[in-house]
């Protein structure tokens, strides 16, 4: 039976072959039209599996052979933004939910998916796997880009990806970084001389991750040298110590900026001080909180701003410094009409009162703004840092309040010296009978001085909210600090000041890297008694008759 | 022998009545007693678990109370004031009455209310993670022992995932539980073979805000040749300055991990956390974790904080304390009602093996004698958005070793408190 049918089995069995032919050429074209579908499907899925090591794997293998697509993928998966579905991929782009393979959009709800877990170990992998990729971009500033990120941060799973981009790499700066990040890529190779090259490239590049890796090779496991060959050992010993020398500077210069950083806050705390202890000798207790008031007007700037001009919130801690200035200077001027003036003449009455309203002042934050700190965002401009040196960087936070403390300094200095209110309060503070005698008002001269003092505090206030916590309690923090200031620098004129903060700052910063911050503290202290004992009058203290009363 | 069961019986009977006298008096209602500083350097952390209390007391008041009766916070303030702990623990206990406090965060406010609480044989839930070396009658932890945090977190930093770490930064507030949880981490690093060259410890003065000179340090000794990751046990406010001057001198988390052990959502609410991406933090709950048990905690969080109108009700987040806090008065409303009484004594006893259905995502067991909860661990990095994702958790919970195996002479103390 079934032989005689056969012939026309046969014929239908043509016909199949025949069909399946054409679909698999249609396939093939299909591919051919569609490159991304080359790579398997379960390739794919590695990205999303549930160890590290086989995300690796997955990692290496889609760079490996599809280039384009990983560029698309990966940078996803950095940004935590791959979602696994059943059997395939959906990432983000543009704000859109697309199928990773094919770029369609698709209509899932993304929140209800998990995202492709990436923690540091994927992370730093991705990076630099997707730099690697990036060193043979068209565009110069994308290839730099990554030359200068793996020049940090290369490893020698990057080597494959250097090489090709330095044979054909044509732009000095970029082969610049590219010879440091084949040093520090090829610094593990098994082959001496590639390692004695790879030193030669490190050697000049005083970074800290260069000094980590040369130190690594002068390690010893047991008895035998981590690295084996003994000229090799010879240069990266040279090289470590080149290199050490260099970063030596970077971290003495960092302890310095430091320590000028510490001192611009502690200027910036005492200055108001200088003025309503220093100048008018009101012992104000609640200096602190005129410093938490231009705080909390600095977060109350900011959440107008929040709240009705989004798009310039960048700007706002300009907007916050006239808003914090008056606001502690309307403080200020309320606190002497009601209180203070009455008590001239009476330092221990005055340090009472001064120090009730501090607590009372404390209470009103808490009452109107909550017991807890509140959020005070460094705006764009002031995050990050400038690198000066490859260990040495200088936060823009930092640098931008050293520059605005000797702004306010000048400006504190000018309206003593050169305007007419600068003068009349000179002359209440060295004469009061005198000066009410040639028609100064002595009582508004008062308040008016009371005033710029809490203002610049409040100044102070807005400088400290972009470096510290903004509570309720954040005044009592720099009391201490401020009086300190004032008391060793002299009391009765800025210079001393000025001259008081650089040297608690710097100090501070060199005992506390030598010491620990608890022990700088302590010894900080115990210099000041010392300091006040031989010179109750202070450092820098004017001398003349006007002071001696 | 039937005749000293008896007796036995009667005089527990009688003490139990005298017991609870006072309450019968008191009307139908339970004096609850919640001990969080306010303000002050530890507002920042233990403000969110006064109103997770709070909210617990009003929802388990809504569904009728425990035995019937309705429960009646009474809130102080101890300021961050360590010694005012104690004053306001005894005024709680003393003059309150309260049947139980929920309370302290830093463990040397613990440590400042311990006498008051035996002496007035009260009952104390504490629900934060520790250093352990401590098993007292009248507590109940709800949060981690440092076998359930500590430890796990610097394995997983050793592991390959972790970063394969060889040298480690010991960062703490100075004060009890940094240095004892460093001490400990210490031994175990040495018994892992890490030698004391590889080892830096460092401490800083609560409410400390400039942390330039530390990330200095850290880098510098991060430079010396071999991976490595901060310890951090930094308490309270100095977190934010710590982690803006982090983000600021960008130490990344790809190069040197920072995994820290106080800080959770609520802390990172005031700090950017773009830059901060991948650092880590080792707790056993995260907001993130995603279960009905958690969703219905975190629902019920924020409709707490929007009906209560707090600070930034639409941002509030959830952490892992605050489930510790909601655990700990749901376990103690447990055994109350299985004690029949808010007696401290039988309920005490009547806390061992109670369970509870957490917002961790597993069945919690109170260990039937050491006090302590068999929690799960998790281990996250911190995300852009402050939530954290979770890279590394156990299978299930495990028992807490109080008394840490690294430290000399623990092998001769018993698993659970002294009897009265």
């Amino acid at each position: 039976m079934r032989w005689i049918v056969a012939p026309k089995n046969a014929r239908r069995a043509a016909v199949s072959a025949l069909i399946s032919i054409l679909i698999s050429a249609l396939v093939v074209l299909v591919v051919l039209i569609h490159p991304s579908l080359a790579i398997q499907q379960s390739d794919i899925l590695g990205l999303a599996a549930d160890d590290s090591s086989e995300k690796i794997v997955a990692i290496g293998k889609l760079a490996e052979t599809e280039p384009r697509l990983a560029l698309r993928i990966l940078p996803a998966m950095l940004a935590g933004e791959l979602y696994r579905h059943e059997n395939s991929l959906i990432l983000i782009e543009n704000g859109q939910a697309r199928d990773a393979v094919s770029g369609q959009t698709t209509p899932l709800d993304i929140s209800l998916l998990e995202n492709v877990m990436v923690n540091n170990r994927l992370r730093k992998i991705l990076a630099s796997t997707i730099d690697g990729m990036r060193l043979l971009a068209e565009d110069r500033g994308e290839r730099l880009k990554a030359a200068q990120n793996l020049a940090q941060s290369a490893t020698a799973a990057d080597l494959p990806f250097i090489d090709q981009a330095m044979a054909r790499e044509t732009d000095p700066a970029i082969r610049r970084q590219l010879q440091t990040a084949w040093g520090k890529a090829a610094i593990g190779s098994p082959d001496a001389a590639t390692r004695l090259k790879a030193i030669a490239a490190l050697r000049d590049e005083a970074d800290p991750s260069s000094r980590q890796l040369l130190a690594a090779l002068m390690e010893k496991d047991g008895a035998t040298w981590r690295e084996t060959d003994e000229s090799a050992r010879q240069a990266a010993r040279e090289a470590l110590s080149h290199v050490e020398g260099r970063l030596a500077l970077g971290d003495n210069l960092a302890r310095i900026f430091s320590g000028l950083s510490l001192a611009s806050i502690l200027l910036l705390a005492a200055l108001g001080l200088a003025i309503t202890y220093g100048v008018m000798g009101v012992i104000n207790m609640a200096h602190g909180e005129l410093l938490m008031i231009g705080a909390y007007a600095a977060f109350a700037t900011q959440s107008f701003f929040r709240a009705y001009v989004p798009a310039y919130i960048d700007w706002y801690p300009l907007a916050a410094l006239p808003a914090a200035f008056i606001a502690a200077a309307v403080v200020g001027m309320m606190l002497e009409r009601l209180v203070i003036r009455h008590l001239y003449g009476r330092p221990l009455e005055t340090l009472l009162a001064t120090w009730g309203l501090s607590l009372i002042l404390i209470q009103l934050a808490r009452v109107i703004f909550g017991p807890q700190n509140v959020e005070v965002a460094n705006p764009t401009w002031m995050s990050g840092g400038l690198t000066v040196l490859p260990n040495l960087l200088l936060p823009w936070n930092r640098l931008i309040i050293i520059v605005f403390a000797l702004a306010v300094l000048f400006a504190m200095w000018a309206v003593l010296n050169l305007t007419r209110l600068g003068l009349f309060v000179r002359a209440v503070t060295q004469n009061r009978a005198m000066s009410a005698c040639v028609g100064v008002a002595t009582g508004k001269i008062d308040m008016l001085a009371f005033g710029l003092g809490s203002g610049v505090a409040g100044l102070g206030g807005v400088a400290l909210s972009q470096i510290t916590n903004v509570g309720p309690d954040m005044g009592q923090n720099y009391i201490v600090d401020s009086f300190m200031v004032v008391v060793l620098g002299g009391v009765g004129q800025l210079a001393g000041a000025v001259w008081a903060a650089l040297g608690l700052g710097v100090a501070t910063k060199f005992l506390e890297g030598w010491a620990g911050a608890v022990v700088a503290k302590i010894a900080i202290l115990a210099i000041i008694i010392i300091v006040i004992q031989k010179r109750p009058q202070g450092l820098f203290a004017l001398k003349g008759r006007a002071t001696e009363n | 022998m039937a005749h000293g069961r008896l007796l036995s019986l009667f005089l527990g009977a009688s003490l139990f009545l005298g017991a609870t006298a006072s309450f019968v008096q008191a009307a139908d209602t339970i004096k609850v007693g919640i001990l969080h500083s306010l303000s002050g350097t530890m507002a920042i952390s233990e403000t969110a678990l006064k109103e997770t209390a709070l909210m617990t007391i009003a929802d388990i008041n809504a569904h009728g109370g425990v035995l019937g009766k309705q429960l009646e916070p009474v809130v102080v303030d101890p300021a961050s004031n360590w010694p005012l702990f104690a004053e306001k623990a005894r005024q709680l206990l003393a003059q309150d009455k309260v049947a139980v406090v929920f309370g302290c965060w830093t463990s040397v406010s613990r440590k400042s209310v311990l006498p008051v609480f035996s002496e007035l044989n009260g009952l104390l839930f504490y629900p934060v993670q520790y250093e352990g070396e401590e098993l007292e009658r009248n507590v109940f932890y709800t949060g981690a022992a440092p076998n359930q945090q500590a430890i796990p977190a610097v394995e997983y930093l050793m592991s390959e995932d972790g970063g394969a770490a060889k040298r480690f930064v010991l960062l703490g507030t100075d004060y009890v539980y940094p240095r004892t949880t460093n001490k400990i981490l210490r031994a175990f690093l040495k018994s892992k073979g890490v030698a004391d060259e590889d080892i830096m410890e460092e401490y800083t003065p609560f409410g400390h805000s400039d942390y330039q000179t530390i990330i200095a340090k850290i880098k510098k000794f991060a430079g010396a040749g071999k991976k490595t990751c901060v310890v951090s046990t930094i308490n309270g406010d100095s977190n934010v300055p710590f982690y803006k001057e982090l983000g600021n001198a960008g130490l990344k988390a790809t190069d040197v991990p920072v995994v820290a052990f106080s800080v959770g959502e609520e802390e990172l609410r005031g700090v950017d956390s773009k830059p901060l991406i991948g650092h880590l933090a080792a707790w056993n709950y995260f907001e993130s974790l995603k279960n009905p048990e958690n969703s219905k905690f975190i629902k019920m969080y924020k409709e707490w904080a929007k009906s209560r109108n707090l600070p930034g009700a639409d941002s509030v987040v959830t952490n892992d304390p605050m489930e510790a806090t909601f655990i700990g008065i749901h376990l103690w409303k447990q055994a109350v009602e299985k004690a029949k009484s808010a007696d401290v004594d039988t309920v005490i006893a009547a806390m061992a093996g109670q369970q509870f259905n957490a917002p961790d995502g597993f069945t919690i067991q109170m260990d039937e004698k050491n006090h302590h909860l068999h929690k799960p661990v998790f281990i996250g990095e911190i995300r852009a958005d402050g939530q954290f994702d979770v890279v590394w958790k156990t299978k299930g919970p495990i028992k807490a070793q109080p008394w840490s195996p690294f430290i000399a002479g623990n092998d001769q103390k018993k698993d659970e408190p002294d009897a009265k």
